[in-house]
């Protein structure tokens, strides 16, 4: 395997693999603003005992999010020098401000809301907590700004010899290593044609995994019978975010495919299998797409994709053909995960909003039904569910950009460190790979063991801290009085 | 000034705080295998417990910097030193999520190994940044590119792993100063017996490093002899570690931390203004050097920058200094702590 291939899988492995924990985070991160909120309106012990106890299923994600974090941003320079060299005038920028305005705010704080309990007032700690959720939610949107920068380059100009180029000029191979991309509009570059669509699409996915993780561990507490109140309230917290992200999940998944359709036409035909340049093109639901004869098997809605891009089925979609092969994104992965994601979000919309249904019903709770109990088993396995399409949305949304690193302007071969050789990438991806493999051990071990421990019964009167009691004991009068 | 020289500064205050910070941290795992009372342990885990993550941060900011604003350098340095900078990836990896994981359960084959990865991981961290800087100072062998050709056995060299020994001794020092801060009781008179073994040890590493320097980096020298107030820091720098053992005689703890924090910024500044305009030295072809104009951004992007940091940094540095106030003062270990 040569150094390309080997970088590649590097990179989506190491990704991956982080891309499990900050999803966890900053959804997680979001339901503890709203217990602690919850507490800081009612006084009621219930809440607080629940922020706790979700907070330290939220340190150890976010333990492991920086620790695989910081892998990342080695990465660049160490396995792509070419195209950190390329592109650093401009994507470096948005990866600083992410240190400066995402990255300290939420590990400063982290401090508070994990060991602060004891050291500063309710209100304080709520204000680190919510501080800790903005931290994340920073952090996505600079990353997600720079990655949308690679999918639709906007506010540079490239630079070759040390000349500004005209618009539409676009490096050779031999040209790669003697030019750059220099900024000429941070702004335009900040709101990128695909930015605020993606990072919508992928704030509302971290909230989707958060939640669901709460509802699947909740939904396990009440099938067996432990920690009823506590099981029964984080569940629905859990529920009402669930419901209104998978929903909003629709809007957003609708609005950057609309964006794709309008910037990334060749990722579009890829995602559909759409071959032939067409009117009244259709959309697949589920399919095999081969690659041979250049067509798509399976369950279709005739120009139901003629209709989404231009409201009617007359409308011309484009197709692969439009474009040469060798600027053909990986047709039938690309599809396929495509396809995964969006049956993973509607079926969540389902799931979430069935629970809502039973709970408007008042049966939610009904866990003598077996039916409910069915359902809850659904809930229980449904954490994977967001996971799943996280991973594939982005597998989509990387595989649909290649062959290029910066969409219509590098390729993903050119971008590569030139001094790295085989052998080397190969020695970190089997590091990688056994140090993962580890901590993805310990990290599922710690998770079960936490989860069949509980939450903590003694905690209130042992631990409450003076102020806290004493702000308790103001509501309790102001509602007695 | 122009915006290069202030970029080159900046990149400089990040990676000194991260000295400073995370210095500390790295001490403290350093210094972890030497006590072996499972309570003492988790006093020291406990130590850095609410601060590590944050004091990270300044290595990946300072990284993110060095990548926006001097983005040849960021490109050469982490491609040329891959297999170095992949091993200091899993040290801060094992650091990290040992802090996390080791008290989570009471198994001794459990704390042992956590304690193991999190004091190799500290260890091996200090030593490969320490290399990494002892061969920017020495001179790496690049192209006329600016491309990193020299492989990596190369990287370890005597005066390389010299500056990676020193970085140890020196991060050890810092941390068993922090500790000494934080603990109290019998364990704080033990911890403040190293005190003066781990200067000892530093400044033996650093005499001898110095003699090093005119073995092995004799550019250097040319360096000093052409900029003469050097020397004027070097004994500032000196000075300022011999009075830490006097302020903590004296049970100045704080004061004797702030010497120390002083130590370190010293000694970044004699880095930093001995490289200056460099910022990787190439050798034996020094007209291949990396220095702050050829590996730059453009003047609009460190404009960028400079507007994002001068909004950013005070923010960062405020809300920092409040929480080393609400976390000041000795451990207490609770049911909930690591």
């Amino acid at each position: 395997m040569d150094v390309e291939i080997l970088s590649r899988i590097q990179f989506a492995f190491t990704v991956m693999f982080h891309y499990i924990y900050p999803p966890l985070s900053i959804g997680l991160g979001v339901i503890l603003v709203i217990m602690e909120a919850m507490w800081l309106r009612t006084g009621k012990v219930r809440y607080h005992n629940m922020a706790r106890y979700w907070t330290r299923v939220f340190g150890l994600t976010f333990a492991i999010g920086v620790a695989t974090g910081i892998v990342m941003e080695f990465e660049f320079g160490t396995n792509w020098a070419t195209y950190s060299r390329f592109v650093g005038d401009v994507f470096g920028s948005a990866l600083a401000a992410e240190g400066i305005f995402a990255f300290f705010l939420e590990s400063g704080f982290l401090a508070i809301l994990l060991f602060g309990w004891n050291k500063v007032g309710p209100k304080m700690h709520f204000f680190a907590t919510v501080m800790v959720c903005l931290g994340s939610h920073f952090s996505a949107v600079w990353i997600v700004v720079a990655n949308s920068w690679m999918q639709t380059p906007a506010g540079f100009s490239i630079e070759y010899n040390g000349q500004i180029m005209p618009p539409g000029f676009i490096p050779s191979a031999d040209q790669i290593l003697h030019s750059r991309a220099v900024i000429h509009d941070f702004w335009a570059m900040v709101f990128n044609p695909s930015a605020m669509d993606r990072l919508s699409h992928v704030i509302v996915g971290c909230w989707q995994a958060g939640a669901f993780l709460v509802i699947s561990i909740s939904a396990f507490y009440l099938l067996r019978g432990r920690h009823r109140e506590f099981a029964m309230t984080s569940l629905k917290i859990g529920l009402v975010v669930a419901a209104v992200a998978s929903l909003l999940q629709l809007a957003t998944g609708a609005k950057s495919a609309d964006g794709v359709t309008r910037n990334q036409p060749a990722k579009l035909a890829a995602m559909e299998g759409l071959f032939k340049t067409q009117s009244n093109a259709p959309m697949g639901i589920m399919g095999w797409v081969d690659m041979e004869k250049e067509e798509v098997t399976g369950l279709q809605i005739p120009g139901m994709l003629s209709m989404l891009v231009g409201n009617s089925t007359d409308t011309v979609v484009t197709g692969l053909d439009a474009f040469p092969k060798e600027d053909w994104p990986p047709v039938q992965a690309v599809f396929q995960f495509y396809h995964i994601m969006i049956s993973i979000g509607m079926a969540l919309i389902g799931i979430a909003w069935l629970g809502m249904f039973l709970w408007w019903r008042g049966k939610l709770f009904d866990l003598t039904n077996p039916l409910i109990r069915a359902y809850y088993v659904v809930l229980v396995l449904a954490v994977l569910g967001p996971q799943i399409a996280n991973q594939t949305g982005w597998f989509t949304a990387e595989m649909g950009r290649q062959p290029w690193i910066v969409y219509g302007i590098m390729r993903t071969s050119q971008g590569l460190s030139t001094v790295v050789t085989a052998n080397h990438v190969l020695a970190s991806l089997i590091m990688f790979a056994a140090i993962y493999a580890l901590l993805f051990a310990v990290f599922i071990y710690l998770l079960t063991r936490k989860i069949q421990k509980g939450p903590d019964h003694e905690e209130d009167s042992e631990e409450m801290p003076p102020s806290w009691i004493a702000l308790m004991e103001r509501r309790g009068t102001r509602a007695a009085s | 000034m122009d915006l290069n020289t202030v970029w080159f500064i900046l990149v400089g205050v990040l990676f000194t705080g991260y000295a400073m910070l995370d210095g500390f941290d790295l001490g403290v795992g350093t210094l972890h295998l030497f006590v072996k009372k499972d309570e003492d342990r988790r006093v020291f885990l406990n130590a850095i417990g609410p601060v590590w993550d944050g004091n990270e941060v300044w290595l990946v900011t300072g990284g993110g910097a060095l990548f926006a604003a001097f983005p040849v350098v960021y490109a050469t340095v982490f491609s040329g030193f891959y297999l170095a900078f992949m091993a200091l990836l899993a040290a801060l990896i094992f650091r990290a999520v040992a802090i996390e994981f080791r008290s989570k359960e009471t198994w001794r084959w459990w704390r042992t190994m956590w304690d193991t990865g999190f004091s190799l991981g500290s260890i091996v961290s200090g030593l490969l940044i320490g290399v990494a800087m002892g061969n920017i100072l020495q001179g790496i062998q690049l192209d006329e590119r600016g491309e990193y050709v020299g492989g990596f056995w190369a990287l370890l060299n005597p005066y390389a792993l010299l500056l990676g020994g020193t970085t140890v001794a020196l991060f050890a020092m810092h941390g068993s100063i922090y500790l000494v801060m934080k603990t109290g009781g019998d364990l704080q008179a033990r911890v403040r017996r190293w005190v003066n073994r781990t200067i000892g040890i530093f400044l033996a590493f650093y005499i001898i490093l110095n003699v090093a320097t005119l073995v092995y980096a004799p550019h250097l020298l040319e360096i000093v002899r052409a900029r003469p107030w050097l020397l004027v820091i070097f004994v500032i720098n000196v000075l300022i570690v011999l009075n830490i053992p006097r302020e903590n005689h004296k049970g100045n703890e704080f004061r004797a931390f702030l010497s120390s924090c002083a130590a370190m910024a010293t000694l970044m500044m004699l880095f930093g203004f001995t490289v200056f305009p460099n910022m990787v030295l190439s050798m034996p072809n020094p007209e291949n050097s990396l220095n702050i104009y050829n590996s730059a951004s453009t003047p609009k992007t460190h404009f960028i920058m400079l507007i994002i940091a001068l909004i950013g940094v005070p923010i960062v540095l405020a809300y920092t200094a409040s929480i080393y106030y609400i976390f000041r003062g000795k451990v207490k270990l609770t049911p909930h702590s690591y």
